[in-house]
């Protein structure tokens, strides 16, 4: 079977791109990364994904808010390729900066404001997936993985109404930042397009847990991606 | 006059910087403030409708977070605007990376926008409604809500103030020929040119002989180039001792040592940008550390940050991919009275607030892991904070550039030059005094973290588009066209580099610290393919001249020839310094503190600033992106205890590296000798006790020392490199790169001068040759034993059980702990140990002592010790001593005899771990929650999602 073909979306500023990629290696898919600069020059690469990665990072610096610029100029020049790619039902994921991206964009309900804390934590936590429509969480177990933002504190008017949706994909066992509800990751109405805080890119083997040297196992972020590529190359 | 729209934003919720802006209040002296309420200003000057204003409006606000107004903020209604309102701007010229985000956004949506600019507005009320004083308002405006350096402030609105065109100043020519030394010293007092009286007068024979004085141009490229920052004077020097003999120089010194050990992983040392070792094939490893200490004591987010960026910038200059970055910070005391604060220094807290603020805010921004470090709090650092940054790179093991050629370009990639950081390198290489922070205003750089990383992603697609490669730091382009050019010569055209804002002198040009620009010499045929990289990545790139080949350094503005120095003259022409040294004289006696409750002691240790969590600062330095950190800062059941050294490793493979930091400035005051061992020493272990390789071990040393032109301080500094020489030696753990920052010194209005203390940090980057048997500090399970290594005596000069008790009567008595013969045997052999897998746990032993170790291991695993077998007789010497080359480590039952034979020497079996949360050793008996209350560990435990808890 063919490796499905994973597109990782970077801006000025995006960070997590090459973790990212490694993760989807590792679950299964063939995996590049493009600038939107480069996408600008040739489109192809998002016209042939099977599934598209938003990464994380501080795309222009957070200037003006987490993920708006980001936002901005994926709307501008690719908004209608990304809803036909939505619409199409391959899988979208945007990580961190990308959540924000995403969020910004229109694409997944909500806003992440400042941290409760007042800045920029970095430390693992826990996140339990929740009965939803997200096509990336179905069937997966907790993840152990990082928190590393300092805008990720999910904020939306009607959780009542996001739940009974099924749009509450992932909470946190602990919430880190105020995030309403103990939200950690929202999806579309469809399911198909997810958002989080967290980084399960960054916990895909086993020895990059903390507590390895504890005895720890499992509770990988790999899946995440496992269930992302499957999809995609169901579609 | 242009039309000038302001749009004032604030969060719906309380906004989290104004709680901290009120407990920073506090420590000026404010009691009674209810509330500074923060929002941010939007200045856009253009015609705007109302819906371009909406449409902004739409991009600057977030409706579910904020609330914008347009106008008059009194005006909106919304927030209580009852109070002393204070507004801040930059300063037209610096930068403004939102500004210039406005404007790009507006281009985007096709909005009139011609010029954009940011402010804060602060509204002051107290609980009482009382108004402020005058005087209350100025001290709260200027220093707390704005810095001087790069803000203007006003009570009240604000008005914008954009950078605009000045007429360049013409070039000036400087009569230097014909002039005595009184008249010499004061040219260079009133330029600020930092140089020694020698120097001066093998200047003006220079342009005796050439028959013309200098320009302008010249005179600051020759004080760039021959500062203390950039030529290491100091270390350059002749060393005269008290007998009247000489002996070669401190470079020299460490460079023979590096030499001797001869190790076959070290490519390359002591030249060029950062040092570049191989540990494993196909891979070579870059390293570097610097100081940022000046500009973080005036401007600390600015200063810091911009550190962090130009130590990346180094390994960067060595054709090496950064991967991780470092960082040692000493600050004065967060709790210091406001009243004690000398004039025009930044309260240590605030210095602390934006230091860690610059570092994260770099760090996380470009995307690197802000992994090993340390904090340190002394009283001598309140006017001289030390920011110490340090970066390692990766890159294929290939032959390094070797050009630049004749004929090749002189390529600038990165960002604009601005009038930032003028004199950076001499202002550095001179003592501070009160008005510094007025004056230097130019010398303080704000950084961009995003262009430095497009930089990066670009040299690393664009490897063999050049021939060689720096960055531009201290010095801007005269530094880094200057030291390419060396054996070439150069002739470049400053009127074609990109600028921020027109009107810059030629001077400013070349002598400009602008951040996030690197200088590459690139053969023409390779042009077209560099530039379509840099299109590609969005970094500007610009030829400005080429590299010669006639020796000659030649620098014009457009038709103007500004410069034209041989290149010999300009790297070789400084006379060499002869500087007498008065050794010290330590009295090392053996005393032992007092210390008649060894709990209370141990709690006091934990609380200690030294020794207490750094947590609050680490967690917000992103120190898992690369998802290569293995261990981390903070490590065990809670995710809150300290470790020794830290790991990366690339998922994808099976070694790693370990980094550990060395340094006590306590030692450093008492016996510089003697400090300088024991620094070494406390690298070592570091990584050893993570699972690295003593055998291979670079290490990097950095000092942060005051004035060397007193001799008893230059003395200081010749017995420590004498003294890291033996030990680097001794070790086989050879220097490859280091860097000397002096003249940390602080003349306050008392007079009185204000050097820090003795300040060596000493970095290993190690082989750890397999990244899954790495070891942590924390305890693992109840049952294992305890067991001590190495030898412990009574050694308390400089000591934490000295600081927490209050001290020696004599601050000269007690013994800094003196090295150990038979440590670099020991830690090769317990390494070997430590692949076996059987270590369950190591630590090692440094401030406070045993005590203060067994502690920090029964908090990382939640479990408690019972130590009943001390080292010695003597109780307080057990338990605190500070002797080197020491570890505590946990063992499977029984397991000590198959330690003691790997070790080749005897262990002592101290005691064992216990389910019972109590710290005992000896007669010293605390809980663990009362050592965690102390250290400020967290107190929740995690419970990872598959927990199997317990052993292994």
């Amino acid at each position: 079977m063919s490796r499905p073909r994973a597109l990782v979306l970077q801006a000025p500023g995006t960070n997590r791109d090459h973790d990212a990629v490694f993760a989807l290696e590792l679950a299964g898919a063939d995996a590049h990364i493009a600038s939107l600069l480069d996408l600008a020059d040739d489109d192809t690469p998002l016209l042939d994904a099977q599934l598209l990665v938003v990464a994380g990072g501080f795309s222009h610096a957070d200037a003006l808010g987490a993920g708006r610029m980001f936002a901005l100029s994926l709307e501008h020049r690719f908004g209608d390729r990304v809803r036909a790619f939505v619409a199409a039902g391959k899988p979208v994921i945007g990580i961190c900066n990308g959540f924000q991206t995403l969020v910004r964009a229109g694409l997944l309900p909500g806003a992440l404001g400042h941290n409760a804390s007042g800045g920029f934590q970095c430390e693992w936590v826990t996140l339990e997936p929740q009965q939803s429509v997200c096509v990336w969480t179905q069937g997966i177990g907790s993840i152990d993985c990082p928190i590393a933002h300092g805008e990720g504190r999910y904020v939306h008017p009607d959780v009542a109404a996001l739940e009974a949706a099924g749009q509450v994909a992932l909470r946190y066992r602990r919430n880190p930042n105020g995030s309403t509800s103990d939200i950690a990751g929202v999806c579309d109405p469809t399911g198909i397009v997810l958002g989080l805080m967290p980084h399960p890119e960054n916990h895909v083997i086993a020895r990059q847990h903390p507590h390895h040297v504890r005895g720890a196992a499992g509770g990988l972020g790999l899946q995440l991606f496992q269930r992302g590529v499957e999809r995609a190359g169901a579609v | 006059m242009r039309e000038v729209d302001r749009l004032t934003v604030r969060t719906l919720e309380p906004d989290p910087r104004s709680a901290a802006l009120l407990d920073s209040a506090r420590l000026l002296g404010f009691d009674d403030l209810a509330a500074i309420d923060v929002a941010d200003v939007y200045f856009v000057a253009g015609a705007l409708d109302d819906r371009a204003r909406g449409q902004l409006t739409d991009v600057l606000v977030d409706p579910l977070l904020q609330l914008g107004s347009w106008g008059d903020p009194t005006a909106d209604g919304v927030a209580s605007d009852e109070g002393t309102v204070i507004e801040a701007a930059l300063l037209p010229g610096v930068t403004d990376s939102v500004a210039a985000t406005v404007i790009e956004v507006a281009g985007t949506l096709g909005l009139p926008v011609a010029e954009a600019a940011t402010g804060r507005r602060y509204v002051v009320r107290t609980a009482t409604g009382r108004a402020l004083t005058e005087a209350e308002r100025e001290r709260l405006a200027t220093r707390l809500l704005s810095n001087a350096v790069i803000e203007r402030v006003a009570l009240g609105t604000i008005e914008p103030a954009f950078a605009h065109a000045s007429t360049p100043a013409p070039i000036e020519h400087v009569e230097v020929r014909g002039l005595d030394d009184a008249a010499l010293a004061a040219l260079n007092r009133e330029r600020g040119m930092a140089l020694d009286p020698a120097e001066l007068r093998v200047i003006a024979d220079w342009f005796e002989q050439a028959g013309r004085a200098p320009t302008d141009v010249e005179l600051e490229t020759l004080a760039q180039t021959w500062s203390e920052h950039c030529a290491h004077k100091t270390f350059r020097a002749r060393v005269v001792l008290p007998d009247g003999s000489e002996r070669p120089s401190l470079l020299a010194r460490l460079r023979d040592a590096t030499d001797r050990i001869d190790a076959p992983f070290v490519r390359s040392a002591f030249v060029g940008n950062a040092g570049i070792v191989s540990f494993w094939p196909g891979t070579t490893i870059a390293v570097k550390a610097e100081t940022h200490n000046h500009p973080s004591a005036i401007e600390p987010f600015g200063g810091a940050n911009t550190g962090v960026g130009g130590v990346i910038r180094d390994v960067m200059g060595a054709a090496h991919h950064p991967i991780a970055t470092t960082d040692v910070l000493c600050f004065g005391p967060s709790d210091l009275a406001h009243e004690l604060l000398p004039p025009g220094v930044i309260h240590p807290q605030l210095v602390r607030e934006g230091v860690v603020a610059g570092v994260a805010d770099y760090g996380n921004k470009i995307g690197l892991p802000t992994v090993a470090g340390a904090v340190l709090y002394d009283p001598g650092y309140t006017a001289n904070p030390l920011v110490f940054c340090g970066c390692i790179g990766v890159g294929p093991d290939v032959a390094p550039p070797t050009g630049p050629y004749p004929g090749d370009l002189v390529v600038v990639l990165g960002g604009r030059t601005g009038r930032d950081g003028l004199r950076g390198a001499t202002f550095s290489s001179a003592t501070m005094d009160a008005t510094t922070g007025d004056v230097a205003g130019a010398s303080v750089q704000i950084g961009d973290p995003i262009t430095e990383k497009l930089l990066i992603d670009l040299l690393r697609d664009a490897g063999g588009c050049w021939s060689a490669i720096t960055d531009c730091g201290a010095g801007g382009l005269s530094s880094a066209i200057g030291e390419m050019a060396e054996q070439t010569g150069a002739d470049v055209d400053l009127a074609l580099a990109p600028l921020k804002y027109p009107g810059l002198s030629p001077w400013e040009i070349w002598l400009s610290e602008a951040q996030e620009r690197m200088v590459i010499a690139v053969p023409p045929a390779s042009l077209d393919e560099l530039a379509r990289h840099a299109r590609r990545h969005g970094v500007e790139l610009t030829v400005l001249g080429t590299f010669t080949g006639d020796g000659v350094l030649r620098v014009r503005h457009g038709e103007v020839l500004v410069l034209e120095l041989a290149t010999d003259f300009l790297h070789d022409g400084r006379p060499q310094r002869s500087m007498p040294a008065e050794l010290p004289s330590p009295r090392r006696n053996g005393a032992v503190p007092a210390c008649p409750d060894p709990s209370a002691a141990l709690l006091a240790l934990l609380a200690h600033p030294n020794i207490a969590s750094k947590e609050a600062i680490i967690r917000r330095y992103d120190h898992e992106i690369r998802g290569t950190t293995v261990v981390r800062p903070l490590v065990g059941a809670g995710n809150d205890a300290p470790a020794d050294g830290v790991v990366l490793a690339e998922p994808s493979g099976k070694v790693g590296i370990a980094i550990g930091h060395g340094v006590n400035p306590w030692y450093g005051v008492a016996d510089p000798e003697r400090m300088a061992h024991a620094v070494v020493d406390e690298a070592l272990r570091n990584v050893v006790a993570v699972g690295a390789d003593p055998a291979q071990v670079a290490i990097m040393d950095n000092f942060s020392w005051g004035d060397p032109r007193r001799p008893s301080t230059f003395g200081e500094l010749v017995v420590t490199v004498d003294a890291i020489c033996e030990s680097s030696i001794a070790h086989g753990a050879p220097f490859v790169s280091g860097k000397d920052s002096l003249n940390n010194e602080y003349l306050g209005s008392d007079g009185e001068r204000h050097s820090v203390p003795p300040t060596l940090v000493i970095t290993a980057v190690a082989h750890v040759p397999d990244a899954d048997l790495v070891v942590t500090p924390d305890l693992k399970a109840a049952g294992d034993e305890l067991v001590l290594i190495g030898a412990t005596s009574a050694e308390f000069g400089g000591s934490h059980l000295g600081a927490v008790l209050g001290g020696f009567d004599d601050p000269r008595d007690g013994t800094v702990p003196g090295p150990d013969a038979r440590a670099p045997e020991r830690y090769r052999r317990l390494h070997q140990a430590i692949l076996t897998g059987r270590i369950r746990a190591c630590h090692d032993l440094s401030e406070g002592g045993l005590a203060v170790a067994l502690a920090e291991m029964a908090i990382g695993g939640r479990l408690g010790v019972d130590v009943h077998s001390l080292p010695t007789d003597d109780e307080v010497v057990s338990l605190f001593s500070e002797s080197t080359g020491r570890f505590a480590v946990e063992l499977a039952p029984g397991d000590h005899e198959w330690l003691a034979g790997a070790l080749g020497e005897p262990v002592l079996v101290l005691g064992t771990v216990t389910a019972e949360p109590v710290v005992r050793i000896g007669s010293c008996s605390v809980s663990l929650d009362a050592a965690m209350a102390a250290f400020g560990a967290e107190g929740a435990t995690w419970q990872p999602a598959d927990a199997t808890g317990g052993a292994r």
